[in-house]
């Protein structure tokens, strides 16, 4: 029986969480993610979930109890937002180092000052090198899934990394959709529990976040290294395993009329729903131009990635995060990497927007494709990275 | 993986003496056999020999000079 709930993400999340039979969840409320752990803290009170719900005294508190439940076997949950996960933000090195199969939800939003509880990406942008495999959605629903999905990923013994789900605060977080709530013992089968090499267990002791000099530290992290180039692959397979169990699949990124694209704006969350107005309404009008949405955002799946890319004349990439003192927001700069050796590649344009939980519009996206366009005609890009919509800022 | 070490009695492996700069030296005519410097020893790098003196073990002594900071008499003097 398929079970179809109106639910906002932080829900969808939560009711992930519990079909997962999760046995640790550790957490400190922060808006806007606060409602996913509050319905898992009422799940465990009503006796729905059987697990230990922690309400830690912080966030670095929060990530550290669950990285030492981790450690001794448990599926392990936590999420966060904004400033939690800049406190977290030592924690997180500790527990992708560990190689701990550890599961978050973010509900991005901006990091003061200003203080200010919307949307944007500066969070986890700020945390985007800390060996975390992280996945920015785009749906409640991609949303419930992608948790799922993400045990999977992370517990397989070839990869072994912890795991976040990234969403728009608000905009995702509290909008209710309709969600296919995949039941626990049809999750339990595609996420059956097995054993760990690195649990703490009386039985086979291990010494665990061992000291280590410069004759080793370099090798450690360079395990890490190679873990998270075979996530791209790994999680093609957990999504097609996936899709033949529960007849949907994400993908490691989304595309949208990109075939004969001459523009590709490039956009993640949110924001790339409301990117396929824009592009149906010009498309309509024969102007070509499409769409590239990554999901999976850390490890980039750098050959599909150039691949996708290639054939376009510009690409926009749309950033919901300053890069402060840089050269443009922190996709593009990774996307400018992809060509970093090749003569013949698309031009870049790099539009900030959507900081601090503003609008981005249908008019405005239209607006930024068009300006791509201008920079077909012309040839060349003159000022690379565009701060688009700053008031009393001309562009 | 994961920053493991999965078989106890590694770190006697991790030969300490190569930071040493200082090296402990015990003046035996001074020395009372308290055993203060080998409770203090960060390393376990003290020894007691079968007339009750310490010795130090050179293979893993750090040169920290604790040892030398803690010894009443002041039996212990740090050489280059
Ligand atoms: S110098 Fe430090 S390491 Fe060496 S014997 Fe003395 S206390 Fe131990
Ligand atoms: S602390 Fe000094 S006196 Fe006491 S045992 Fe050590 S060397 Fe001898």
């Amino acid at each position: 029986m398929i079970r179809r709930l109106a639910l906002p993400t932080n829900y969808a999340v939560a009711y992930a969480v519990k079909s997962c039979d999760v046995d640790v969840i550790a957490a400190y409320p922060i808006t806007p993610q606060t409602a996913v752990v509050e319905k898992l803290s009422e799940f465990v009170a009503d006796g729905e979930l059987d697990a230990e719900f922690i309400a830690a005294e912080s966030e670095h508190s929060a990530l550290s109890a669950v990285v030492g439940a981790s450690a001794v076997g448990a599926r392990v949950f936590t999420a966060t937002s904004s400033q939690g996960l800049a406190l977290m933000h030592e924690v997180l090195f500790i527990a992708s180092s560990m190689r701990l199969p550890i599961v978050m939800a973010i509900a991005n939003r901006t990091l003061s000052m200003p203080l200010n509880i919307h949307n944007d990406h500066q969070d986890m942008m700020a945390s985007r090198d800390c060996g975390w495999v992280q996945m920015y959605v785009s749906s409640a629903q991609e949303a419930h899934d992608s948790i799922i999905q993400s045990y999977r990923l992370a517990e397989r013994s070839d990869i072994l990394v912890p795991v976040c789900v990234c969403y728009d605060g608000f905009v995702l977080s509290h909008t209710y959709e309709p969600v296919i709530v995949r039941e626990k013992d049809e999750v339990m089968e595609y996420l059956p529990r097995i054993d760990r090499p690195n649990i703490l267990d009386p039985d086979r002791p291990i010494t665990m976040g061992i000291m280590a000099l410069p004759d080793h530290t370099y090798e450690f992290k360079y395990q890490l290294v190679d873990a998270l180039t075979k996530v791209p692959k790994a999680l093609e397979e957990v999504d097609k395993e996936f899709e033949k169990r529960f007849n949907v699949s994400y993908g490691l990124y989304e595309e949208y009329m990109m075939e004969d694209a001459e523009v590709l704006l490039i956009a993640m969350g949110a924001m790339a729903s409301t990117a396929k107005v824009a592009i149906d309404r010009l498309r309509s009008r024969g102007v070509k131009v499409g769409l590239f949405r990554p999901r999976l955002y850390r490890p980039i799946p750098i050959d599909s990635w150039r691949e996708a890319f290639m054939k376009a004349k510009v690409l926009a990439v749309v950033d919901r995060a300053i890069g402060f003192g840089g050269v443009g927001g922190p996709l593009f700069n990774d996307i400018a990497a992809l060509f970093a050796n090749d003569r013949d590649r698309p031009l870049i344009l790099n539009f900030i927007a959507g900081i601090g939980g503003r609008d981005v519009t249908v008019k405005e996206l239209i607006d930024m494709i068009n300006m791509s366009f201008k920079v077909i005609e012309r040839g060349y890009v003159d000022k690379p990275c565009i701060y688009y919509g700053v008031r009393g800022l001309e562009v | 993986m994961g920053c493991v070490i999965r078989e106890p009695g590694s770190s006697v492996r991790n030969r300490t003496a190569s930071w040493r700069v200082f090296a402990p030296n015990v003046d035996r005519s001074k020395c009372v056999k308290c055993l203060l410097c080998w409770v203090f020893c960060p390393e376990g790098a003290i020894e007691i020999d079968e007339d009750g003196f310490t010795k130090v073990n050179y293979t893993y002594c750090k040169g920290c000079g604790i040892c030398a900071n803690e010894c009443p008499p002041k039996a212990i003097t740090m050489v280059k």
